[in-house]
């Protein structure tokens, strides 16, 4: 067993666990509060990948991309909100999956005709490019950059949930929408300001993966089936859940998928393990999201009641 | 109502009118349906498949071998059953006789029966899964590309000339993938130190990564196409793994390399074709692809050329009719035209009998990501199906 492997395996689920907190928080409040389910949540993951790295190739400067993607997805969550969804808040799930499932095909085709359909470049920044010696192997600084940045929005949320003004109306919401707005809460414009709040951190993810990953039209949708698994282990509208519930699925994914080969390999044939193996690898999440909803449907760590 | 002799020349006169165009009709333009992926992430290779097709349709006036065609354009969408219902409704409603694009296996293996039984042509500008090259080829079909297990099979030799002894090959977890791996391995012939199959839908593998370094490999042999080939390439120069060198089939290539960068530098593909190519026709080829589209022709737009130049030729052959099938199918195998990759020559299941080639990714002197020729290990080879198809 090699340890110093493992221990590397560990810290890629932490930074899987970083990017799909970043995703999975606004996705969870907006659920959470709203009981709206937003489909296109991968969508604002591109379309912030998308702008970054136009950004970012036009300014040469990263952290222009990053700041430019942050302010477009706000903007541009603060407009679909009030164009489309305002009217489906009272609809049913079905034709919020509907409405919002119409907004990922749309998306998928306009960045598909401004930029086409082969991937884009984004240039890492110089300074970022490095690798330090971790475990005995080459570990990217990048990649300890998205977790210090997702700790960082951690931070950011905790004191906004927990300390704020907002955050208490934002938890209220979570707990009984109704209620709050009979109490004279404009429900309106907190349904807004999450919206577009959790649209700027999908923005965020979708840049800081960027330079790791092909920007390319549909990018967003692997990426929003795993987030949507974050939320229900999590628990929706807990950010809380949000935070733990990327780790889980972040450390069952990537330790899991890994382990599971080698275990197979100890105990089966190599070809029936190779064919077996990867099969098993993919349905681990799965697996998992199907034992909490048979356990624990209201998620692992839900939205705390009383 | 007007007196009858004037409603009468009115009457007269329309008819007239009617006959007139009649009498001086056009030919009818040859529907060609043309099917692929241009859309979402599966979609650069056909949307190359697609510009370079029209581009030599468009430099002819809008004709192949001298007849107008119209060609129809149709995305299938990465689905077996679209593809299906798409190939029905161009038979049925719109009586399509010849088909060619085709990018992905399980595509093909959908639509190749239903239009060979139809006896309907079918000219593969892209995948060639091993069945149809072997016990279920057909004199309906022919393919401007190559046999699948071709380019992985080119490379296995290249690692057995390099004399690497370790190699880690990864693939994603679908049959192309194990296919591509099982071509790799009947040339490299000895044991690989591990083979990782990822899920489809994965995009980051910092995980196998680290397996990788652990595992201190020669080299490293990978088939991720598209998206999947511009992340691991990515990931693998981020984790500073460059020294390793990395083998591939279809993930460092035309279509990849702008989005790859430098770090694609040194990577090695095995194809049948590169932009370096000193042949007049491939020379042209690249000329006017880059002058129209302003980007670097890949393997699918030079392999939808040759598919194009192929029907150019063989329609002129008939004189734009494919009524006469024994004829048509006769013209076709005959493939009279300046191939991109030099000589061109069906083999018996009416896959191309040709040379393959090993590529190096380079920053070429405009700056731009491009590959160039390296070896050749592959001289004038028939794919490894061949004798299991009953066709002579």
């Amino acid at each position: 067993m090699n340890w110093s492997l493992f221990a590397v395996q560990v810290l890629n689920s932490v930074q899987l666990g970083a990017l799909l907190f970043l995703l999975s928080a606004g996705l969870t409040l907006v659920f959470g509060i709203m009981s709206f389910l937003n489909l296109a949540h991968g969508s604002l993951y591109m379309t912030g990948a998308y702008v970054g790295a136009v950004a970012t190739a036009r300014s040469g400067s990263f952290l222009v991309g990053v700041a430019l993607a942050l302010l477009f997805n706000l903007v541009l969550g603060l407009l679909i909100e009030r164009a489309f969804l305002g009217k489906l808040y009272r609809c049913s799930h079905l034709d919020q999956v509907l409405c919002t499932f119409g907004l990922i095909l749309i998306f998928n085709e306009i960045v598909r005709i401004i930029w086409g359909p082969s991937p884009m470049f984004v240039e890492l920044p110089e300074a970022l490019g490095a690798t330090i010696r971790l475990f005995g192997q080459n570990y990217p600084l990048y990649r300890f950059l998205i977790i210090v940045a997702a700790l960082a929005v951690a931070a950011g949320l905790y004191v906004l949930i927990n300390r704020t003004r907002l955050g208490m109306l934002i938890r209220a919401g979570a707990f009984n929408a109704e209620m709050i707005s009979v109490l004279g809460v404009n429900m309106r414009l907190l349904n807004t300001a999450v919206f577009a709040g959790g649209a700027a951190l999908a923005g965020l993810a979708g840049i800081l993966m960027g330079p790791l990953t092909a920007v390319q039209p549909g990018m967003g949708e692997p990426v929003l089936i795993l987030t949507l698994v974050v939320i229900i282990v999590g628990g929706v509208g807990s950010i809380r859940g949000a935070l733990y519930g990327a780790l889980i699925v972040g450390v069952v994914d990537t330790v899991g998928r890994v382990y599971m080969q080698i275990g197979l390999r100890e105990v089966f044939d190599r070809p029936i393990a190779q064919a077996v193996g990867p099969a098993l690898a993919s349905m681990l999440i799965y697996i998992l999201m199907a034992i909490v909803l048979a356990v624990k449907p209201e998620g692992l760590f839900p939205v705390k009641h009383g | 109502m007007k007196s009858k002799p004037a409603f009468a020349s009115l009457m007269i006169l329309c008819a007239a009118a009617l006959a007139l165009p009649a009498a001086a009709q056009t030919q009818t333009p040859l529907k060609i349906g043309f099917l692929a992926e241009m859309s979402g992430i599966y979609g650069a290779p056909g949307q190359d498949q697609y510009d370079a097709f029209m581009m030599f349709v468009e430099a002819h006036g809008g004709k192949l071998g001298g007849v107008p065609v119209q060609v129809i354009k149709e995305d299938t969408q990465f689905k077996p059953d679209v593809a299906n219902q798409i190939v029905d409704r161009l038979m049925e409603r719109d009586g399509v006789q010849l088909f060619t694009g085709i990018t992905y296996s399980h595509i093909m293996m959908a639509v190749h029966k239903k239009i060979t039984e139809k006896e309907d042509f079918l000219v593969s500008s892209n995948t060639g899964p091993a069945p149809i090259a072997g016990e279920k080829c057909s004199p309906f079909f022919f393919s401007t590309a190559f046999q699948n297990d071709q380019l992985s099979e080119v490379v296995g030799k290249f690692a057995v000339e390099r004399g690497y002894k370790r190699i880690f090959a990864l693939a994603p977890n679908y049959q192309a993938g194990k296919d591509f791996i099982a071509g790799f391995k009947r040339t490299y012939k000895s044991p690989l130190l591990d083979e990782v199959y990822t899920p489809l839908s994965q995009q980051d593998f910092s995980a196998e990564i680290a397996q990788i370094q652990a595992a201190k490999p020669d080299a490293v042999y990978v088939f991720y196409p598209g998206g999947l080939g511009v992340n691991f390439v990515k990931q693998y120069a981020q984790a500073g793994l460059r020294s390793i060198p990395l083998l591939n089939t279809a993930t460092t290539e035309g279509i990849n390399l702008p989005a790859q960068g430098e770090s694609a530098a040194g990577a090695m593909n095995g194809s049948f074709w590169g932009p370096d190519f000193k042949n007049p026709a491939s020379q042209k080829f690249v000329a006017d692809f880059e002058a129209r589209y302003k980007r670097i022709p890949s393997q699918y737009a030079a392999q939808s050329y040759d598919a194009a130049q192929l029907l150019d030729s063989a329609l002129a052959k008939v004189k734009g009719s494919i009524a006469d099938k024994k004829a048509f199918q006769a013209a076709l195998k005959a493939a009279d035209f300046n191939s991109v990759r030099g000589e061109f020559k069906f083999g018996n299941n009416n896959f191309p009998i040709q040379d393959m080639h090993i590529f190096e990714a380079y920053k070429d002197p405009q700056g731009r990501m491009n590959v160039k020729t390296i070896a050749t290990p592959m001289k004038a080879v028939r794919d490894s199906y061949a004798d299991q198809c009953p066709l002579k």
